[in-house]
């Protein structure tokens, strides 16, 4: 088990929205581990797209993900890539 | 037997069985449960899930046969929703605390969310309430257990009625099924009435309580004509209305047998009538209703329901294909009129409190140059190809004109440097739908090649009234003595600089007007294919002069409505 927490820079220019949100929530759901995304005070359920939607992280904001489970480290990984891709998705 | 008025949306007689649908309300109960009766509670709803979850996919596969798979799209972000966590965390946790029902407490959470994305500004997520909207009703009515009332089980064919109808609902129903339209809401170009037409489907929009009136079951004769429903008519009344639904099957016939005959006057005056395109698959319809070239081929399409932006060579190939195909006849693009109600998702257009008066068309096109000047190119290349014309949406003044053309000349210079071929003599027209375009046509005249009136637009805007407003569509006049008066002058300064004048709204295909409009010396009408018989029949059945008197005889008139009866008038003496 691991508990792994990473602060991030949505680099993206939709923000964590749109294709990038459904993205997100699709890949999150893929792993076991239990993913929460925060930005500031807001945390929210990685597996949920109302939660994604609802933080509003648009382009330059910065959030954190932690992945609590046996797969945090694949998972954050993949995770990454979308919140730091500059290319649209 | 009740006889409703509302507004004639699209014209025809049909008879049918009303078949109610959509817009209800699903009422819930809150219901306290006990500790024991909790499992069994959150069974139920994993049931719901599991059972819209197959709907949904069944759905999104038949709109994919039906209509392709961008349409089908939709439904993916229908299941993101419906398997959202947090949501169904959500209600088990407070099912468990609360102890209520499930269904309350379903309907309470997703009112929460609906709240909360109603506040953050962003047409993105105002797109998702819909969605969240469209799918908590489903895991609803399967809570509830009740039947799905949706357009997609219909199984004879029926009358449509509704409070309104989203252009998800139709995207949802078999076309061949549905005999009729009747809706509580709308106006003559409300989506509901703009699908009917293209179905040739009767429908009368904006009766009032037409849905509390009308049950489920009862007879109904919807005159799309007229704009009258009459529910559960006696003998005489279905006797007499089969006889005219005969007769207008006799006139359809005697329309179509001159459609591919031109459109000269008794006195051999030559006017042009075109269609009305969005797709262009539609020019096979254009052509088997006899239309002679396109006076309005719309080109927002490009930009709706996707999330990325069409590249230069997407435009190229639909405009080329709709040109070559239509060679030698004429094809007027319409550059992007996005904005008013037409939205798209890539570009962020700010929620305006006046989207009519806002950043829309020709004004947004000139703020974004790069995307203007793609679709310019686009066009241009494509006119190498066959009869290709432009012109430019919302223009109200000559600056407006002379900076698109800056732009359009910008656009031939990069041409030129690539080697591109293209029509050097492109003809660039203005639209006319703004009151302060038409005022000043003398001088938009002395530089456009020719002018296309929007009416729609241009009595929207004249008249001040919000024509998908069914409290005030009533003031929306196209008989309107001020709209006659702009219409006269703007074909009149045209005409003395000796450019053409055609028309594309609505209020060109409508019989009654036409003759209106050619006396005053219309050269183009355009309009949707469906019509284009029944104009030309009519346009073979008239002298220039006759038509020339109607227009003098209605421009004494004081008010739209006498100038609307005296045109029915005068058209049933011509067509006796």
């Amino acid at each position: 088990m691991a508990l792994i927490k990473k602060k991030l820079i949505v680099k993206n220019k939709q923000g964590l929205h749109a294709r990038p949100a459904a993205l997100f929530v699709q890949i999150a759901n893929k792993f076991d581990s239990r993913i929460t995304v925060s930005r500031g005070e807001e945390e929210v359920n990685g597996k949920s797209i109302m939660g994604i939607l609802m933080l509003g992280a648009e382009k330059g904001s910065s959030i954190s993900i932690e992945a609590d489970g046996a797969d945090a480290q694949v998972a954050i990984e993949e995770l990454t890539k979308i919140i730091t891709s500059k290319e649209d998705l | 037997m009740i006889e409703l008025k509302g507004i004639a949306a699209a014209a025809g007689i049909s008879i049918g069985i009303a078949h109610k649908v959509g817009k209800e309300e699903l009422a819930v109960s809150r219901k306290n449960i006990t500790e024991a009766e909790i499992p069994l509670e959150i069974q139920l709803f994993e049931e719901a899930l599991i059972k819209t979850r197959r709907e949904i996919i069944e759905l999104q596969k038949r709109i994919g046969l039906e209509m392709g798979k961008d349409e089908a799209q939709i439904f993916d972000a229908h299941l993101l929703v419906l398997e959202d966590r947090m949501l169904i965390e959500e209600v088990i946790s407070r099912l468990k605390q609360d102890k209520l029902n499930v269904a309350f407490i379903f309907q309470e959470v997703l009112k929460k969310y609906v709240s909360i994305f109603e506040k953050i500004e962003d047409e993105y997520l105002k797109e998702r309430i819909s969605d969240i909207n469209d799918v908590g009703k489903r895991v609803l009515r399967n809570l509830l257990g009740k039947e799905k009332t949706g357009l997609s089980n219909l199984t004879e064919k029926v009358v449509v009625v509704a409070h309104d109808l989203s252009p998800s609902d139709t995207a949802a129903m078999h076309k061949n099924r549905v005999a009729g339209f009747v809706t509580d809401a709308g106006g003559k170009t409300s989506h509901t009435a703009i699908m009917a037409k293209s179905l040739e489907i009767p429908a009368v929009v904006g009766v009032e309580n037409a849905t509390v009136v009308i049950n489920t079951g009862d007879t109904l004769i919807v005159d799309g004509t007229l704009g009258i429903i009459i529910v559960n008519p006696d003998q005489k009344t279905l006797d007499s209305y089969h006889v005219e639904e005969e007769k207008l099957k006799g006139a359809t016939e005697r329309f179509f047998s001159v459609k591919d005959l031109p459109a000269v006057t008794l006195d051999d005056i030559k006017v042009e009538i075109n269609a009305n395109i969005e797709f262009p698959d539609e020019v096979p319809a254009v052509k088997l209703h006899g239309g002679e070239g396109i006076g309005l081929y719309r080109t927002e399409f490009f930009y709706m329901n996707r999330k990325d932006s069409p590249t230069e060579d997407e435009h190229y190939r639909a405009y080329k294909y709709v040109a070559e195909e239509m060679n030698p006849y004429p094809v007027i693009v319409r550059t992007l009129d996005l904005g008013g109600d037409k939205f798209s998702s890539q570009f962020q257009i700010p929620h305006e409190m006046q989207p009519f008066l806002g950043w829309r068309a020709i004004r947004f096109c000139l703020a974004r140059p790069e995307i203007f000047k793609l679709q310019l190119r686009a066009i241009l290349r494509a006119s190498a190809h066959g009869n290709l014309k432009l012109m430019y949406p919302m223009i109200s003044g000559i600056d407006e004109f002379r900076q698109a053309n800056k732009l359009l000349d910008e656009a031939k210079q990069e041409l030129r440097t690539k080697n591109m071929p293209f029509d050097e003599d492109i003809q660039v027209g203005a639209m006319i739908e703004v009151p302060s375009a038409a005022m000043t046509a003398d001088i938009l005249a002395q530089e456009a090649d020719f002018f296309s009136i929007g009416s729609n637009d241009l009595i929207q805007y004249s008249l001040a009234v919000d024509r998908a407003n069914e409290k005030v569509a009533y003031l929306y006049e196209p008989s309107h003595p001020a709209i006659l008066r702009l219409i006269k002058n703007v074909i009149d300064s045209a005409h003395k600089a000796d450019i053409n004048v055609g028309m594309c709204g609505e209020m060109a295909g409508e019989p009654s007007f036409a003759l209106i409009l050619l006396g005053l010396g219309l050269d183009e009408f355009s309009m949707p294919p469906q019509v284009i018989p029944e104009l030309k029949y009519l346009i073979r059945s008239i002298t220039l002069d006759q038509a020339k008197g109607i227009a003098e005889g209605a421009l004494k008139l004081s008010t739209g409505k006498e100038v609307a009866e005296y045109a029915q008038d005068k058209l049933r003496e011509i067509l006796k």
